[in-house]
């Protein structure tokens, strides 16, 4: 390994502004006489997908690629992006942690427990492992200076105070990559996250209880006339016309009894029982999941 | 400052005024931070090129948007890669220099062209740059398209990083006019999006040569193409002796003990992991300068190649009778990495592990894949199509992402263009037991779908085709195309008529719809496939996030009427998470103000009435709470 050589991620949500973040980080590395070299990937991930920069400096950089357990910063725009990417921060490095939570629509899926499936927001997650870490609440600290869009100069700030490199360098590179007409916000927004104050951790989301079995679907067939009115509107696909016109429960085990097919049935011909309510079981990660850990 | 290890040989200085782009990031006027794709750009720049084509493709597509704003080259996309190659050959033969840009599926398309064209040989340089991606970060395959150069016998480069991509350009100008040959530059996602410090020249002038017509060399038909054949071998011969002595050869390190034969990103890889070992690192890499390889291994004691996917390199080697490791140690699927690199080292017994150095995994988190745009018109006609039930042929675009849950609303996705061919296909098998319906983006269509609407016609298939139309190429992040009216360069044009061309073709079903007025979209596609024949659907709406980005007023949930069905949920919608509210104990929603675009969706979904729009008078931040 080139010891000469630093490292630091960013990390964050498709659309957060990770890849422009990274463009000022290393503008100021090349002005401060280093070879720098930085890596994203673009494409899917930036369609509300996890979302990198690798930006690697020296006096003469190889990969552009952080190796895993190297980085001496990783700054992350959003709390799971922190946890995903702290494998790469050595011991003794740094994690900028913004609070910001982005909830994939993924994690809401777990119609058993109604948890989802989301980190909570506990640094012990990452002072577990041998490193500082520093919550931030970056949109906090750029609303009370006027504007939330410069969220991420409060983020490169709090960079800047881990990297060695001279402020007016840091300065230089956001006055010529930020937007026209928002340097001065974006200048005020770096020079807070120099300092910016420990954000305080959120107090435990409430535990949801939920339901431990399917709901009960019966349906009265003399009732029923095959309108198809419950099976367009049950949000689980649990029922089915037949050809004959006879209603099927084709998917028993996914309803979660939100009784939609028994209002609307013109008829009464459908009626919800709900199971035994108990605390949740769902697992975190259950199997049939989409894994897709896209980088 | 330190640039590159290689010298810089193309033929222009950095002391002379220097014309930017305005695109790329300067730092001092002649030493800038440009990605690997933008290097290349400059490079084409500065050699001289007059003309640049190509068709979208990550990890290809900045190469030509780096250069769009140049009013002294003719930027241009094509329908397909075929056309690119075509045009960008065309103008090889007329006398200028020619850049074709594509990712590596692309060339696929293109290779009709690219194989004849190493026989025809070119008038000005032409230069093919293949942008592969291994791991497939936004891709369906990792083909390796260093076989492609072999097959069929053109010369390729492969620059590692920003500096050496700019060089590689130039010098490929030079080899392609010297040899009389198309040159393939071959890039990696990790090259084309690594930026990195590069020095710049200035742009070299090569006039207009014009068209020499010489139909022995132009015209392949086959007693002229027998003649170009012996010209290709005989090339490749005196291409191979320049190989040997190519300035994009570098030899480094010291020892004897091994040796490592490497190129592309490898390359930075293996000094990351060795930084001191011997590494013959190679920029040209067809033909391989295999003697300046043997006197390598002849000078150490074990050889390794380090390549990305295929053992393309080894096999050559193994074949010159030189003894080399490669793919024993390191995988042939997916990126290579430093850590992957140093794993194969390890196991080679080169390196020692170190006990202690690796990190511990991260604590569990949510999985985050990429999604639809809230707003995004493609999720109305899979919510259709779900509902339907009908098997859906699918395509390339983001539009691929139904078939994620929860839409789950496609079952199959392999090529440009292939959703129609598969549908008639799947038709004709009698197999499908529902509806066949192919789904198929604008840009695609253009690029290879209207082919396929053909044989629908022509074999009178009983099927379903939804074009998407959200007038962009969105995928790759919003590029124009003919269907568009406009050009890459901005300029207005005409645009090719949907209706009118399956109306052409000999389509009589065809429905243009709204996707945001969700019943209309249903019932049209409905309606499509009971017709008997080929039927058409058309969805008419633009994309939310290109040419502009679309934002209406937002919606949001009243709590209080809100029965937690998860109705809304169904359509995926990235601005829609669950509240830490529930009803019957199930969980209520929320909508985010600042992501909805107000597309109305989730309104038209929800039984209770309960999602409606926010009030003028109130601020965002007030109703999200309601």
């Amino acid at each position: 390994m080139s010891d000469n050589t630093s490292g630091l991620v960013l990390a964050g949500v498709g659309g957060q502004g990770v890849v422009m973040a990274s463009m000022i980080v290393a503008d100021a590395l090349v002005r401060a006489g280093h070879d720098v070299k930085q890596s994203e990937v673009h494409g899917m991930a930036q369609r509300g997908g996890s979302v990198f920069s690798h930006i690697r400096w020296g006096p003469q950089v190889d990969s552009p690629l952080v190796p895993v357990g190297t980085a001496s910063v990783l700054a992350s725009f959003e709390w799971a992006e922190a946890i995903r990417w702290v494998p790469y921060v050595r011991v003794g490095g740094v994690v900028i942690a913004d609070v910001r939570t982005i909830v994939p629509p993924g994690a809401c899926a777990d119609r058993r427990s109604w948890t989802t499936r989301y980190p909570e927001i506990d640094p012990s997650l990452l002072l577990d492992r041998r490193l500082k870490a520093r919550l931030i609440d970056a949109a906090a600290t750029a609303t009370a200076l006027g504007n939330v869009r410069a969220a991420n100069s409060v983020i490169l700030g709090s960079v800047a105070a881990f990297v060695d490199v001279e402020q007016s360098h840091w300065e230089a590179s956001i006055e010529r990559l930020v937007p026209r007409g928002t340097v001065d916000v974006n200048l005020a927004a770096f020079r807070a996250g120099l300092e910016v104050a420990e954000a305080p951790t959120p107090a435990p989301a409430p535990e949801h209880r939920g339901f431990s079995g399917p709901h009960q679907i019966d349906i009265r067939q003399e009732w029923c006339k095959g309108c198809d009115i419950c099976s367009r509107v049950c949000p689980e696909y649990c029922l089915e016309v037949g050809s004959d016109a006879s209603l099927n429960v084709s998917n028993p085990d996914a309803c979660t009894g939100c009784r939609l097919c028994e209002l609307l049935c013109p008829d009464f011909a459908i009626s919800i029982s709900a199971p035994r309510q108990t605390a949740h079981v769902g697992a975190f990660n259950e199997p049939g999941e989409i894994e897709d850990e896209s980088d | 400052m330190k640039t590159s290890s290689i010298p810089d040989t193309s033929t222009t200085t950095v002391s002379e005024p220097v014309v930017a782009t305005g695109n790329e990031p300067a730092v001092t006027e002649s030493v800038v931070l440009l990605s690997g794709n933008e290097a290349i750009a400059r490079g084409a720049v500065e050699a001289g090129v007059l003309v640049a084509v190509g068709y979208p493709g990550t990890p290809s597509t900045e190469i030509l948007e780096s250069i769009a704003d140049r009013n002294d080259i003719d930027v241009r996309w094509s329908p397909n890669e075929k056309v690119a190659l075509d045009v960008a050959l065309g103008a090889s033969l007329g006398g200028v220099r020619a850049l074709a840009t594509m990712k590596h599926v692309g060339l696929n398309v293109a290779a009709d062209t690219f194989m004849t064209a190493a026989y025809t040989g070119v008038g000005a340089g032409l230069v093919i740059v293949s942008a592969d991606d291994p791991g497939m970060h936004s891709s369906q395959n990792e083909q390796d398209n260093r076989a492609y150069a072999r097959m069929a016998g053109v010369p390729m480069l492969e620059p590692s990083n920003s500096a050496e991509a700019k060089q590689c350009t130039v010098l490929a100008f030079e080899i392609s006019e010297e040899f009389d040959t198309p040159v393939l530059i071959r890039t990696t996602t990790r090259v084309s999006h690594n930026r990195g410090i590069v020095e710049l020249g200035t742009r070299a002038e090569h006039p207009v040569k014009g068209f020499a017509p010489d139909p022995a060399k132009y015209v392949m038909v086959p007693g002229y193409a027998r003649g170009r054949r012996p010209v290709l071998l005989d090339r490749l011969r005196r291409l191979a002796d320049r190989s040997e002595v190519s300035p994009l050869t570098v030899e480094s390190g010291v020892g004897s003990e091994f040796g490592v034969v490497t190129s592309g990103i490898a390359y930075h890889y293996v000094r990351e992991v060795l930084p001191e070992a011997r590494i013959l690192k190679l920029g040209m890499t067809y033909p391989l300068p295999i003697e300046r390889i043997r006197a390598f291994s002849e000078s150490v004691g074990r050889l390794f190649v380090v390549e990305e996917l295929d053992p393309i390199m080894e096999n050559d080697i193994k074949a010159a009778g030189i003894a080399a490791e490669g793919k024993s140690f390191f995988p042939q699927i997916g990126e290579l990495s430093p850590d992957v690199v140093r794993r194969g080292f390890v196991a080679a017994g080169v390196l020692i592990d170190q006990p202690g150095t690796h990190p511990d995994p991260a604590p569990p988190t949510v999985a985050r894949p990429p999604l639809m745009c809230p707003g995004c018109p493609h999720t109305p006609p899979f919510l259709a199509l779900k509902r339907l039930g009908a098997v859906v042929t699918g395509d390339i675009g983001c539009y691929t992402l139904a078939a994620l849950s929860p839409l789950a609303a496609m079952d199959t996705c392999l090529a440009m263009g292939s959703s129609i061919g598969m549908a008639v296909g799947m038709a004709a098998s009698g197999g499908a037991g529902k509806p066949v319906v192919a789904t198929i983006g604008d840009s695609t269509f253009m690029h290879g779908g209207i082919q396929g609407l053909a044989d629908a016609v022509y074999s009178q298939a009983n099927i379903t085709v939804i074009i998407l139309d959200n007038g962009t190429t969105a995928m790759t992040g919003g590029q124009e195309h003919p269907g568009t009216g406009v050009t890459l360069q901005g300029a207005t044009t005409t645009a090719v008529d949907l209706v009118g061309l399956c109306t052409a073709l000999g389509v009589t079903h065809i429905k243009v719809v709204d996707p945001y007025d969700l019943a209309a979209t249903y019932n049209a596609i409905e309606a499509a496939t009971a017709h008997v024949g080929p039927a058409v659907v058309i969805t008419n709406r633009p994309c939310v996030e290109a040419p502009m980005k679309v934002r209406d007023r937002p919606y949001a949930v009243i709590s209080d009427a809100c029965t937690a069905c998860q109705a809304c949920m169904a359509a995926g919608c990235p601005s829609i998470i669950w509240s830490d509210e529930t009803y019957e104990g199930r969980r209520k929603v929320i909508i985010d103000s600042a992501t909805c675009t107000g597309c109305t969706l989730c309104a038209q979904l929800c039984p209770p009435l309960a999602i409606v729009p926010v009030p003028l008078i109130a601020s965002p931040v007030e109703v999200a709470g309601v």
